[in-house]
């Protein structure tokens, strides 16, 4: 549905987007990861028409953004980072204009405002000032805003920072029950996020594109995809490690700890030539661990963080510059 | 221009989301009323007509109306607001427009609410209401060139302090360009074609021709060319800056 051409963006000598390309169908929930600054933002505005592209092209369908953005506007929802709104208007105010923008009249804008304030919970707010809303609320007028029109595409940015959990939980499930008939795109640096609603992930960092894949495939890159973590007690720890790296040193490259007050994570990663991959690790690990039953409170395989993958590109990167 | 109504409306309603709105209008009527009763001494003229009171037209408007239009687009800039409006499905040339008319229709109704002294002068005389008419024409010719001149400034900044004081800036050199205290200071410096061009770039000048009750063609096509004018100017500002990421 959308796709997009080796789009770059100067802003003078700086370059906030290299390069990039990517496609997007309906149905796809698209994660854009990357430190603050990356360029997803100045991504996100040029997919929506507020920017133009120093140089490539984004097609939505057969629609050009560039040379037709008003076209492609009508098909797009888009939450600014912040989710920026006019704060003297009220949501109720607010939602109506936005429904004239969209040519919502008669019964089918009554139903896609209902459908709107019913999705993101609004009801009890309509009437106040957006400027005397909390973050959550105000994040969830500009969500409102956004889904109106049951766009094709739904582009977000940082659509749940600075939320509290509750407020994170219910944008979350605001998103997946768009997910099905929509082209999503979110913006985020919460890892967890990337996790709980994207199919799809993309790590950028200082406007390229490092990796992409599936949450999974990303987090398998990980070092620690195929690790065993053991939690053990804090005093046993030491002891434990010693005994596996004896025990299985042809196959462990590094028992790594990580103290928790009275708990230790034990992360032994096995080496990448190791004949002992996956259960048979697993199973290889706890058998050295029969004798100090006792001190382990949990045993299980490691499928991998995004975090480590996220931290090892993305500083890498920065070190290199 | 199919959502032009929804962009005025908005903007329109805006003016009034606080209690400012009216104390705007309630100073504005103020001022313009102690212009003319204290400071052009009204009553002791004893003329039957408004002259007096629409001389001081261009020289309130000229700090009152740079306010109206100040938060335009600075506003828009400060709180980011101008992202949504930019990424909706409208056309550029619309929301400029938009804002414009909601502008200029507050001023309009801050204008008509000086109709009292229309009633007054009526009643105390018989003045030609034609020449009144004309006179109010003109007045919101000036009006609508100030607005122009003000979002015009407002389009260049996210700070409506400075857009504020710009504006009083370039409506006074708009303004000041006519007035007689400058075209006789140049009469002695700069020959006589020079300074005819110089004084038919003033507000003043045009606006003049117009409290005289004449409506004439060319001070309609200088105050169109000048409205028309700054509105390009918003637009290329507004479409320029966007591409810097603002």
């Amino acid at each position: 549905m959308i796709e997009v051409q080796n789009i770059s963006k100067q802003f003078g000598d700086f370059t906030a987007v290299d390069d990039l390309s990517f496609q997007l169908a309906r149905g796809d929930v698209l994660g854009f990861l990357g430190p603050n600054g990356a360029g997803k933002s100045t991504t996100m505005k040029m997919l929506v028409g507020f920017l133009r592209p120093t140089r490539g092209r984004i097609m939505l369908d057969d629609i050009d953004v560039l040379t037709n953005p008003l076209a492609a506007q009508r098909r797009i929802g888009y939450l600014p980072e912040g989710a920026p709104a006019w704060s003297e208007m009220t949501p109720r105010a607010f939602l109506k204009f936005i429904a004239s923008i969209r040519d919502l009249s008669g019964s089918i804008r009554v139903k896609a405002l209902g459908r709107a304030i019913e999705l993101t919970s609004l009801h009890g707010v309509l009437d106040q000032p957006i400027d005397t809303l909390s973050k959550g609320y105000r994040r969830r007028v500009g969500l409102a805003q956004a889904i109106m029109h049951n766009p094709d595409v739904l582009i977000m940015d940082e659509p749940t920072d600075g939320l509290d959990p509750n407020q994170k939980a219910h944008i979350r499930a605001a998103i997946k029950e768009m997910a099905h008939r929509t082209a999503i795109i979110v913006s985020t640096h919460i890892l967890e996020e990337v996790d709980a609603i994207c199919t799809r992930a993309m790590i950028i960092d200082k406007g390229r594109l490092l990796t992409a894949g599936t949450p999974a495939q990303l987090a398998a890159r990980s070092r620690y995809c195929g690790a065993v973590e053991v939690v053990v007690a804090s005093e046993a720890a030491t002891l434990i490690a010693t005994t596996l790296t004896q025990s299985l040193g042809e196959s462990i490259l590094e028992v790594e700890l990580a103290p928790q007050g009275t708990q230790t994570r034990l992360y032994a990663i096995p080496k990448t030539d190791s004949k002992l991959t996956g259960s048979a690790f697993l199973l290889a690990v706890q058998a050295q661990l029969a004798p100090h039953a006792t001190a382990v409170a949990s045993l299980a395989l490691h499928g991998g963080r995004l975090d480590d993958v996220f931290a090892e590109l993305t500083l890498t990167e920065s070190a290199r510059a | 221009m199919k959502h032009l109504g929804a962009i005025v409306g908005r903007e329109f309603a805006a003016y009034f989301a606080t209690p400012l709105g009216v104390v705007f209008i309630i100073v504005f009527l103020l001022t313009l009323n102690m212009a003319t009763f204290y400071l052009g001494a009204y009553f002791e003229v004893g003329q039957a007509d408004l002259q007096l009171f629409f001389n001081f037209h261009p020289w309130v408007y000229l700090f009152f109306l740079p306010a109206i239009s100040m938060r335009l687009w600075a506003e828009e800039r400060r709180n980011g607001s101008i992202e949504l409006l930019l990424s909706l499905p409208i056309a550029l040339v619309t929301i400029i427009i938009g804002k414009y008319l909601a502008a200029l229709g507050f001023a309009a109704l801050a204008l008509a609410l000086t109709f009292p002294v229309w009633l007054s002068v009526n009643y105390l005389g018989t003045p030609d209401n034609g020449v009144i008419v004309a006179n109010y024409i003109g007045s919101l010719l000036v009006a609508a060139s100030y607005l122009a001149i003000g979002i015009c400034m407002s389009a260049c900044t996210r700070n409506q302090i400075i857009a504020f004081v710009t504006s009083v800036i370039v409506c006074l050199l708009f303004t000041l360009s006519g007035a007689p205290l400058i075209l006789d200071l140049l009469r002695e410096l700069v020959p006589q074609v020079l300074l005819e061009t110089f004084a038919s770039f003033s507000i003043l000048t045009h606006f003049r021709t117009l409290v005289n009750g004449v409506i004439d063609g060319r001070s309609l096509v200088f105050f169109g060319a000048l409205i028309a004018g700054f509105l390009a100017a918003t637009m290329i500002i507004v479409d320029a800056k966007r591409g810097e990421g603002a």
